[in-house]
């Protein structure tokens, strides 16, 4: 994606060559750190005939575009068209109004009684709900919009805003989804690596958005990433971990068996009866009631689990139609596994997602487009079918999972 | 024949604040208003030979008597204000009611889009000038370039107290200009020079600028503008003109003078 500065198109129109307010207005623009296109300037033919420009300004950052624009706009300089955003009632509980906006997962603003205004919780294809007192808005899931609240619908009034190009130069200032199996990995696990380090720091310093999230499938286990991300989990390199039934299963079924789906860790054999350790495993954490339980009283000592309750990261584990048990702790609920992943959005600044197809996609769907993520497969179609979703911004890398986890692990001083 | 739009003072006094010369503080002394706007319709009339058109006063607006803002007048067509203060909004009304009742056809601007007539609409034969920032919305000029079919170059107003084009901007009628540079930016004062000659630009000094010297009516060579003026008056005698001293500090109290107090029709 090639990235642009926040930019707004302003029309300028009257006498405003000889009268040097367009060179006001593009001196202004330029004084205050912005810079300009001019796109179209008609002059006038006789002195009479009216001149009119159209003008691209640009700036850094939207406070700055929007301190040019508030200082040019006493000069005649009005956007273009500009005008409040339309809003609906909701007919009825968890329906939207028929011409809805759909929302993308960019930075988004809605204009309301002539001011632009952030919208909370941005994420992709959900609609904006505005306050009824018109002071805020806040993209809201089809599912928990309530009858009577007003839902933007439409296009007018409505700003959506590039992504500006992280000041970092790293993988992720390039910000696309390019996905091949032959580029170098050796570089962007750097990256990671690096900022997960920093994210580390921000995060025990108490800065926000410092939270790295890992969703995850059980391939991690069956590749041999387990210690790896055990470690990462434990120096406090990953704070959130979305996964299903099965990463939970493998991970205290190899504590309890030192199997994963019933072939031996170690050796690789298939283990006598191995096939119901997975069963016996869940039957045995339903028996004790909870993950945390079994933490606690010392039944699961090590592995990714007893690293998630020792070092209080979030886990949401979201079950599906295919699983056993399910585990205790496993939303079977898909639309309150939903929810709960996406209360768990908030303040993650990296996102990784591991081998899994159902968790990359359902979290990228969940992330706002301004959190880096990064997508691992050996399977060159996630990332593919990740950013065909419409999560651009996701780093694809095409290589085994325990591989990268233990790439990343070392970068950042794992022994193992 | 020059004709003008007047209003006597009955009503006249400083109720409210919305510029740096009002002071509610500052009473004005009703009878030497009256006096002293007396004195400029005898100037004007007498004088100089202009036709007066009187409206009358209505109780409860007290800045009516400053016509120049009523609008602006072109032949048949009339621009009324738009004021941007609630405080003289309500003279907005009795304005338009006035041009319509003398038959002018009125070209009605929407109401935010503020325009304070002749105070901030000014100029020669061959184009005219536009005073913005302080009370016009610049937006205004362009529709009354077209409404006009005149040129119109905005000139922004940087000073406070020079809050309307007609306090430091007047152009004469023998195509020179009587003027506060200080008034306008370095963008202003560069496209009055690239429009008006050197030897056309009489630059007024600032303590007259201050006592509105620039708030003067220009009738052929006549030039009446406020008292208290002396270098004013030697620079517009010395390029031919015929100065006439009135004293109006009444009306200065309220941030007007000479030709505030006339709306030019014709």
């Amino acid at each position: 994606m090639q990235m642009t500065n926040i930019q707004e198109t302003v029309v300028l129109s009257g006498h405003i060559i000889d009268s040097l307010i367009l060179a006001k207005v593009l001196d202004t623009i330029l004084m205050m750190g912005g810079t300009f296109d001019l796109q179209e300037v008609s002059i006038g033919k006789t002195r009479n005939e009216p001149s009119r420009a159209k003008i691209v300004v640009r700036a850094t950052s939207a406070n700055l575009l929007a301190e040019i624009l508030q200082a040019i706009q006493p000069h005649g300089a009005s956007v273009e068209g500009e005008r409040d955003c339309q809003c609906k009632q909701a007919p009825a509980d968890g329906v939207f109004p028929e011409d809805f906006y759909a929302t993308t997962h960019l930075p988004t603003q809605v204009r309301l009684a002539g001011q632009w205004i952030d919208v909370d919780g941005i994420e992709m294809d959900l609609g904006i709900v505005t306050s009824m007192n018109t002071t805020g808005a806040r993209a809201v899931p089809m599912g928990d919009v309530r009858r009577g609240e007003l839902v933007v619908t439409g296009r007018t009034g409505i700003r959506v805003t590039p992504l500006q190009r992280p000041q970092e130069r790293d993988v992720f200032s390039f910000m696309e989804s390019q996905v091949s199996a032959e580029r170098p990995h050796g570089h962007i696990i750097a990256d990671v690596a690096k900022r997960m380090q920093v994210l580390r720091k921000g995060f025990r310093g108490g800065k926000p958005d410092c939270k790295v999230l890992l969703a995850g499938g059980p391939a991690i286990i069956h590749a041999g990433g387990r210690e790896a991300l055990t470690w990462l989990i434990e120096e406090a390199f990953v704070h959130v971990l979305f996964c299903g039934n099965a990463l939970a299963a493998h991970d205290m079924e190899a504590e309890l068996y030192g199997t994963s789906l019933g072939y031996g860790l170690v050796a690789g054999r298939a283990v006598p009866h191995g096939h119901e350790h997975h069963l016996r495993t869940i039957n045995r954490i339903r028996a004790i009631g909870s993950i945390q339980k079994a933490v606690e009283t010392g039944i699961i000592k090590q592995g990714i689990m007893a690293a998630c309750v020792k070092q209080g990261a979030q886990v949401v584990m979201a079950g599906t139609i295919r699983d056993d048990g399910p585990l205790p702790g496993v939303i079977t609920d898909s639309v309150s596994a939903q929810a709960a992943m996406r209360a768990a959005i908030p303040g993650v600044g990296l996102a990784l997602l591991v081998a899994s197809t159902l968790h990359a996609v359902a979290t990228g769907n969940l992330l706002p487009a301004k959190v880096p993520t990064v997508c691992v497969d050996v399977n060159p179609a996630v990332p593919t079918k990740l950013a065909d979703r419409g999560s651009f911004q996701a780093v694809g890398l095409v290589m085994d999972a325990a591989s990268f986890l233990r790439d990343v692990a070392r970068e950042l001083g794992w022994k193992g | 024949m020059s004709r003008l739009l007047v209003c006597s003072p009955d009503y006249f006094r400083i109720d409210y604040e919305i510029n740096p010369w009002m002071r509610r503080s500052n009473v004005v002394e009703p009878e030497q208003a009256v006096r002293q706007w007396h004195g400029l319709m005898k100037v004007l009339e007498g004088d100089i030979g202009a036709v007066l058109e009187r409206m009358k006063p209505v109780p409860g607006l007290p800045d009516q008597v400053f016509t120049a803002n009523a609008g602006v007048v072109v032949g048949r067509k009339a621009v009324p204000s738009r004021f941007r203060f609630p405080e003289r909004q309500c003279e907005e009304a009795h304005f338009e009611g006035w041009f319509r009742d003398h038959g002018y056809e009125i070209v009605a601007l929407d109401h935010e889009m503020y325009f304070e007539g002749a105070g901030d609409l000014l100029g020669f034969s061959d184009g005219w000038f536009g005073g913005y920032m302080q009370r016009s919305d610049i937006r205004a000029f362009p529709i009354l370039s077209e409404v006009f079919a005149k040129e119109i170059l905005p000139l922004e107003l940087i000073d406070g107290r020079f809050y309307h084009l007609d306090t430091c901007f007047c152009p004469l009628d023998g195509g020179d200009l009587l003027y506060y540079p200080a008034a306008f930016d370095r963008y202003g004062q560069a496209t009055i020079a690239e429009r008006i000659a050197a030897e056309h630009r009489l630059a007024v000094p600032e303590q007259e600028a201050l006592r509105f010297a620039c708030n003067a009516v220009c009738i052929g060579k006549h030039v009446v503008l406020p008292a208290g003026c002396p270098l004013t008056m030697e620079l517009l005698e010395s390029h031919g003109y015929r100065p006439h001293p009135v004293p109006l500090d009444e009306f200065m109290k309220s941030g007007g003078s000479a030709k505030c107090l006339t709306l030019a029709l014709d």
